[in-house]
């Protein structure tokens, strides 16, 4: 087995544009989930919303890539909107339900036949990175030799992805720090106990919601960018429990959490990835095809992810880097 | 009482097992296909050339047998919209026409079209919809192609028979939502844990009575082939057995250690993944189906159209519905139900063994959505994702009829089940369910208790 080969490309994937990408939903979760306590379960509908705002602008109406970004923001912040004002006020697994459902809805709406001249149904839209791939400074591929490498077009997303990254950790870093966040934490704590103080809590969690999810529309748009092109299937249900993911293997409540989240959770996705797609290919696999074929083996990171996810919520709550006094996860 | 991790990874890793175990037949064997409603046809004789025929046999299937229909017209076009080949029905029915070589043909798309002109006057295609078929040779054997003829249904007739004959179809579909939305609630109400792994409960019932189906023989009692009943029966079983264990295993420990709600919901969701793609391993990414699925005579009821599946289906549902709304009304058990479900504390306050309660709640609600599972596979065939797909559905039904009530989910699913089919009258089929999920977030707007849900505070 070529295990240099493995750990280089898993490497590779760990520090890449799409664990950037998803380092970014991430940091919007840990502003909702990690600082407010709000149990945003939609996600990949901010993402899409994004997304698709930009990718539509562009290749369905000819309009302006810069303006299609500020559009996707103006979106995603009205979506949050949108969900916020009825489930804000209600328990924590009605929010889950609702922000679950109207990510499938955005989903669904925006694959189907009856919108394909917008959006493109299944297929989904390319060709709306123009204006960003001319950016690109690099004309060749980038890396160190022989560790890891990427290809110019990946280089220029994977940088612009983990700037903005780090801008979002500053901002949020920022945020917490001030008596705003200060009362989010408390929100999240104890509700009630914030009321009593004569704080708007209803403000406050909307302000969070849209926060962060103006994260997650950034995520959706470099998320197309990044694949230069988009479809739903980017958007399903499992991208956010991907990004949740992500974010309890760092550590909730944490700034820098999602960025190490994403890191060791995309290093070791690739790396299981490619050990059971080495171990079953060949000749003569390591592991019988009776056991395992190829099919089968890629579903083993799925299959460990569900594992691990259950496990670092049961044993781990507060992930690598988490303080388990800081974050009383708890809906009532 | 302290965490005991190792108990708790122990438990895990015999609940990983077990699904092995229960599921480890679903993947060995191919479902057989049935061409039922084709008996009266006689399949022209094998040749012995390098050539890919598409055949197919036309029979009225309002006829005892099915009556041949001769003299039906088809034309095969490629996808560049070239005409490849014609041919016409024989006298017993049957039509074969040639594509040629068949390396020329594989991988090729085709389009069958049906001449409706030259069907025989009173007959319809059954689908309306579809005169034209598309067909992809893979491999180097004949295509054959089914075109149902009967009456016209739906799209041939009037708004309101279309409405009826949806509103069969959106009743079966309700009954069986009601059953996972009635489990789900009672879950939920007892033990407050919103399950996002339900869904693969539902898949789990439909998997293993594919197991048993795929068994190779068929079990007869007294001559008739009961496979299919046996199946139902034992999935029932195994979901049941299942719901313990993931209570046993899992969520019990986790009460017990006073796991938050929002923890254990995050824990459903890792099941949920893990479960799926356990499933996935086990039984592929295709489609399956039942060896005795099949689309028998159907049954006119004035306008409409009633297959014998759909009234074995909604009696069947509704008698297990009733029963369990019974026993959690009438009996000592149901009774202690219900008082867990209102106040856990006071419940064992009172002398209620609570661990048992919430055993008994997981065996029958799990009972319940594996149940559904299978009677959903009977309806459309199921893959890995079935109950995966619906499971939006199944808590927009709860939530509707009201989060922890049973009649409320029972309630609460009719109206999803019947919303989904009868709003693709207006709107695109494709949306239907995000129609359903429209209701669910309106309904939280104005009603958050939902329906049957007492008024109380929810935020």
């Amino acid at each position: 087995m070529d295990w240099h080969g493995i750990l280089s490309q898993s490497l590779q994937q760990g520090l890449g544009p799409v664990a950037a990408v998803y380092c970014l939903a991430a940091i919007g979760l840990n502003i909702h989930f990690g600082y407010t306590g709000l149990l945003n379960f939609g996600q990949a509908g901010f993402m899409a919303i994004g997304g698709y705002a930009v990718s539509s602008f562009v290749a369905t109406w000819g309009l302006s890539f810069w303006v299609g970004c500020v559009v996707a923001l103006v979106a995603t912040a009205l979506l949050a909107l949108a969900l916020g004002v009825p489930t804000l006020r209600l328990r924590a697994d009605y929010l889950a339900i609702v922000t679950i459902a109207a990510a499938e809805i955005i989903r669904q709406t925006i694959g189907s036949v009856t919108l394909l001249k917008y959006f493109g149904g299944q297929d989904g839209l390319q060709g709306f990175n123009q204006s960003f791939a001319s950016l690109n400074p690099f004309s060749s591929s980038v890396g160190i030799p022989g560790v890891v490498s990427w290809r110019a077009y990946d280089f220029w997303t994977l940088l612009v992805c983990w700037f903005l990254v780090a801008l979002s950790c500053l901002m949020t870093w920022a945020l917490m720090r001030s008596p705003w966040g200060r009362v989010l934490k408390s929100i999240r704590e104890d509700e009630d106990a914030v009321r009593s103080l004569g704080k708007n809590v209803y403000a406050y969690k909307m302000q969070s919601l849209v926060i962060g999810g103006l994260i997650g529309g950034v995520a959706g748009i470099m998320s197309a960018l990044q694949h230069s092109a988009i479809n739903p299937s980017f958007f399903a249900t499992d991208t956010t429990f991907f990004a949740y993911t992500v974010l309890l293997v760092g550590g909730a409540a944490r700034v820098l959490g999602p960025v190490a989240g994403t890191i060791i959770f995309w290093f070791l996705i690739s790396f299981l990835d490619l050990f059971f797609g080495a171990a079953t290919s060949g000749v003569n696999p390591v592991i019988p095809a009776s056991i395992m074929d190829g099919n089968q083996a890629s579903l083993m990171r799925f299959i460990f992810m569900g594992l691990a996810l259950m496990l670092l919520m049961i044993f781990r709550p507060q992930g690598i880097f988490g303080d388990r006094r800081e974050l009383a996860l708890d809906a009532r | 009482m302290h965490a005991r991790p190792r108990t708790i990874s122990a438990l895990l890793v015999a609940l990983v097992a077990a699904v092995l175990v229960m599921t480890g037949s679903a993947s060995a064997y191919a479902a057989p296909v049935s061409h039922v409603g084709e008996s009266a046809c006689q399949k022209p004789a094998p040749r012995n050339d390098d050539t890919i025929h598409i055949q197919g046999c036309l029979t009225d299937l309002r006829e005892k047998p099915p009556k041949p229909v001769p003299d039906v017209r088809f034309t095969v076009v490629d996808d560049q919209g070239k005409k490849v080949g014609e041919g016409t029905s024989n006298a017993s029915g049957v039509f074969d026409i040639s594509l040629g070589k068949s390396i020329d043909v594989l991988g090729n798309t085709y389009t069958v079209q049906l001449d409706k002109g030259s069907l025989p006057k009173g007959a319809a295609l059954r689908n309306p919809k579809q005169v034209a078929l598309k067909v992809t040779p893979k491999l180097s054997s004949d295509v054959y192609v089914t075109f149902p003829i009967g009456n016209a249904t739906a799209a041939g007739a009037g708004k309101f028979t279309q409405a009826l004959q949806l509103a069969v179809g959106g009743l079966v579909f309700s009954l069986l939502l009601a059953m996972a939305a009635l489990g789900l609630s009672m879950i939920f109400g007892t033990t407050g844990l919103t399950n996002f792994a339900h869904g693969e409960l539902i898949t789990f019932g439909a998997l293993v009575a594919y197991g048993v189906d795929a068994l190779p023989g068929t079990i007869t009692i007294a001559g008739t082939n009961v496979t299919i009943a046996v199946s139902i029966i034992v999935a029932a079983i195994a979901s049941a057995g299942f719901g313990w264990l993931n209570d046993r295993a899992l969520w019990r420990p986790l009460r017990h250690r006073g796991t938050g709600l929002v923890a254990m919901m995050v824990v459903s969701i890792g099941l949920s993944i893990f479960l799926r793609n356990i499933f996935q391993y086990l039984a592929g990414a295709s489609t399956h189906q039942y060896s005795q699925f099949s689309s028998p005579r159907p049954w006119t009821l004035g306008p409409i159209l009633v297959t014998p599946k759909d009234v074995f289906i909604v009696t069947f549902s509704t008698v297990v519905l009733v029963l369990v709304v019974i026993a959690l009304q009438r009996t000592k058990l149901g009774k202690a139900t219900r008082a867990v479900a209102d106040n856990t504390a006071l419940a064992a306050a009172t002398g209620i063994n609570v661990d048992r309660v919430v055993s008994v709640v997981w065996i029958v609600g799990a009972m319940l959505a594996g149940l559904s599972g299978v009677l959903l596979g009977m309806t459309q065939g199921f893959d890995y994702q079935l109950g995966f797909k619906i499971l939006l559905l199944v808590f927009a039904a709860t939530v509707l009829g009201g989060l922890g009530t049973a009649w409320g989910a029972i309630v609460g699913a009719l109206v999803i089940g019947l919303f989904v089919e009868v709003s693709t009258l207006v709107i695109p089929a494709e949306l239907k369910f995000v129609g359903a999920l429209v209701v669910l977030i309106v309904v939280l707007l104005i009603r958050p208790q939902g329906l049957l849900g007492k008024a109380q505070r929810v935020g």
